[in-house]
C-alpha cells in the first residue's frame, strides 16, 4: 500500500494515495491550494496524491478547516488548485483556466445546503440540469418523476422547497445531482445538518442509490462513524497545512447495515482514526498553526 | 390562534379603525364645537366626496395625475433597475459613486420641486421629473442590494453544471433580483403619488394636487377633505396593483406566502 514519508518540516506523517497506473478513475496529482487575503497566505492543501477507483466509496475525513472542503470543490471544478492536476477517466479537469465540459458532464455535485432554488418546484429543481442541457420539458418531467421516486420523494412533484423539511430537501438535491446520470457523485457533508435519526437512514439509502446507479462516491464528513460506515477507504485529512494523514481500508462488503458498526473490526477502525485526529488537535493546538 | 381568525382579523381592524375614527370625529366637533370650516362633519364630507366626483373636470384631473405618477414611476423603474444593475455588479463604481448617492440621498428632494418647476414649466413635464426622482432611489437601492444578495451557494450550482452567462442569468440571477425590485416597487409607487401631488400643488393647473389648492384658496373644507379621501383610494389601488403584481410573479417568496402557512 501507500508509503508512509515523514514530512521533514513538520515531523507528521504525510500519505500518498496514488494508485498503480490506469487503475484511478479520479486522480488528483501533486495537488497543493494557496489562498491568498490581505497579505497572509494560507497553505490550504499541500501535495495532495490520491487515486479514486470506478465505483469505489471514499470518505475524505478531517476537523474543520483541514481543507476537506478545498479538496472537493477541487475535485468539483469549482475552485482552481495552486499546482498540480486533476484528472477524470484520464481527461485533464482543467485546461489553462477553463474547465473540461465532458470531465464536468460526469460530476454530480451535493452540497451540506441543498441550494435548492426556492422559485422551481421540486420537479424544476430535480430537471434544472436537463433544462440547461436543453432536454425538452416532458422528458425533464419523466426524469425527475423517475429520481423522485428513486430518492423517496413520490408526491412532492409540485411542492417548493420551503414546504419540505431538511431531510426531504436534501433528498431533492441528490436527485438533481443526479438527473443527468453522472459517474462520480461529490458530496459535501451532505447530511451534517441533520438529526440523528435522519442522518443514519440517508446513510443507509444512500449506499442503495450508490448500488442503483452504480456511481463512484466522494462523501466529505467530519463524523468518524459515518465515514467508515459509508466507506471502502476512509481518507484522514491533517490540517495546517492540509495533507493525506492516513488511509483505511473497510473490508466490510457494502451496502452495510447499521449493525456493522457493532462489529469490533469497525470499532477499531473509528477508535484509531479517532486517536489520530485528537494527536492532530494537540499538534495543531500546540503550536498555534502553521501559516506562512 | 386559527387560521380562519387571522385572515379575517385586517378586514375586522380596518371597520373598527374607520368606526373608531369617525366616533373621535364627531366627538371632537361636539365637545369643542368646531366650525365646520374647520373641520366638517363626516357625512358632509361624503356628500362633498360625491360632489367632487360629479364635478366638472375631475376625472380629467385624476387622468393628469395618474399620468404623472405612472410616466414618472416607469421611468425611475427603468433607471433604477439598469443602474442599480450596473452599480451592483461593478464594485468599483458603486464605491465611486457612494458619495453622489448618499448625498442626493440626503437632500430633502421636495425642496427641489420649485427648482424643477421654474426648469421645466407648470406643464407635466416638472410633475413627471419629480415623480421619477422620488422613486428611483428607494428603486436603485434595492436593486442593488439584489443584485449583491444572489446565494453563493446557488451560484455553485450554476457553476458546477457549467452553465453559460445567459443561463445563469435567467434561471438565477433575475429570480434572485425579482423580490427585491418589487420591494423597492412597494416603496417607490408610495413616493411616486407624493411627487405627483406636491407637484401640482406648488405649481400646477390641473391635477388632484391642483385641487387641494383650490379648495384651500376658496375655504371649502368639505371639498379639501374629499380630496384628500380621493388621494387616498388612488394611493392605495396603485399600492394594491404593485402587491399584486408581486404576488404574481414571485408567489414563492416569503413576502409573499400567507402568515397562516408559513409557519412551517
Amino acid at each position: 500500500m501507500s508509503a508512509t514519508t515523514e514530512d521533514r518540516s513538520l515531523g507528521v506523517p504525510h500519505v500518498s494515495g496514488a494508485l498503480p497506473d490506469g487503475e484511478a478513475e479520479i486522480e488528483l496529482r501533486g495537488v497543493s491550494k494557496r489562498f491568498s487575503a490581505r497579505k497572509r497566505e494560507t497553505l490550504a492543501l499541500t501535495d495532495i496524491d490520491l487515486g479514486i477507483r470506478k465505483q469505489e466509496f471514499v470518505t475524505l475525513l478531517g476537523q474543520s478547516g483541514c481543507g476537506k472542503t478545498t479538496l472537493l470543490r477541487i475535485l468539483a471544478g469549482l475552485t482552481q488548485p495552486s499546482a498540480g492536476e486533476v484528472t477524470i477517466s484520464g481527461q485533464p479537469l482543467w485546461r489553462g483556466d477553463h474547465r473540461d465540459d465532458d470531465a464536468l458532464r460526469k460530476l454530480g455535485l451535493v452540497f451540506q445546503d441543498a441550494n435548492l432554488f426556492p422559485w422551481y418546484t421540486v420537479e424544476e429543481n430535480i430537471g434544472l440540469p436537463l433544462l440547461l442541457r436543453k432536454v425538452d420539458k416532458t422528458e425533464r418531467r419523466r426524469r425527475a418523476h423517475e429520481l423522485g421516486e428513486l430518492v423517496g420523494l413520490q408526491g412532492f412533484e409540485k411542492a417548493l422547497p420551503r414546504e419540505l423539511s431538511g431531510g426531504m430537501r436534501q433528498r431533492v438535491a441528490i436527485a438533481r445531482a443526479l438527473s443527468y446520470n453522472p459517474e462520480i457523485l461529490l458530496m459535501d457533508e451532505p447530511f451534517g445538518a441533520l438529526d440523528a435519526i435522519t442522518r443514519d437512514k440517508m446513510n443507509l439509502e444512500l449506499q442503495r442509490l450508490a448500488e442503483a446507479t452504480k456511481a463512484t462516491v466522494v462523501f466529505v464528513t467530519h463524523s468518524i462513524g459515518e465515514a467508515v460506515f459509508l466507506a471502502d477507504r476512509v481518507v484522514l485529512l491533517s490540517a495546517r497545512p492540509g495533507r493525506i494523514r492516513s488511509i483505511t481500508e473497510v473490508p466490510a462488503p457494502r451496502p452495510r447495515s447499521l449493525d456493522v458498526t457493532a462489529e469490533p473490526n469497525f470499532q477499531a477502525s473509528v477508535l484509531e482514526l479517532r486517536r489520530q485526529l485528537t494527536e492532530d488537535e494537540e499538534r495543531v493546538a500546540g503550536d498555534g498553526g502553521v501559516t506562512e | 390562534m386559527s387560521p380562519r381568525m387571522s385572515k379575517l382579523l385586517p378586514w375586522i381592524s380596518t371597520v373598527a379603525a374607520i368606526v373608531l375614527m369617525v366616533v373621535i370625529w364627531k366627538l371632537v366637533i361636539a365637545v369643542f364645537d368646531v366650525s365646520p370650516f374647520v373641520l366638517p362633519q363626516p357625512e358632509d364630507v361624503l356628500s362633498g366626496v360625491r360632489d367632487l366626483v360629479q364635478s366638472n373636470d375631475f376625472w380629467s384631473d385624476v387622468r393628469v395625475t395618474l399620468t404623472e405618477t405612472l410616466v414618472g414611476f416607469a421611468i425611475a423603474l427603468v433607471l433604477g433597475i439598469g443602474l442599480g444593475t450596473l452599480l451592483g455588479r461593478v464594485a468599483w463604481l458603486e464605491q465611486a459613486s457612494r458619495p453622489v448617492i448618499v448625498a442626493s440621498q440626503v437632500v430633502p428632494k421636495v425642496a427641489l420641486i420649485p427648482l424643477f418647476i421654474i426648469w421645466f414649466g407648470f406643464g407635466i413635464t416638472s410633475k413627471i421629473i419629480i415623480v421619477a426622482l422620488l422613486s428611483f432611489f428607494p428603486i436603485l437601492l434595492n436593486v442593488i442590494l439584489g443584485v449583491r444578495s444572489v446565494d453563493s451557494g446557488h451560484r455553485d450550482v450554476m457553476r458546477s453544471l457549467n452553465a453559460g452567462r445567459w443561463q445563469t442569468f435567467r434561471r438565477l440571477e433575475y429570480p434572485s433580483t425579482l423580490p427585491y425590485i418589487l420591494a423597492g416597487m412597494e416603496v417607490g409607487i408610495v413616493f411616486a403619488v407624493v411627487g405627483a401631488v406636491v407637484g401640482e400643488y406648488l405649481g400646477g393647473d390641473q391635477g388632484l394636487g391642483y385641487r387641494i389648492v383650490t379648495s384651500l384658496n376658496n375655504l371649502e373644507a368639505e371639498t379639501l377633505f374629499a380630496v384628500i379621501f380621493v388621494l387616498t383610494l388612488f394611493g392605495f389601488l396603485l399600492y394594491l396593483a404593485v402587491v399584486l403584481l408581486k404576488r404574481f410573479l414571485i408567489p414563492w417568496h416569503a413576502s409573499t406566502i400567507d402568515s397562516t402557512r408559513a409557519s412551517t
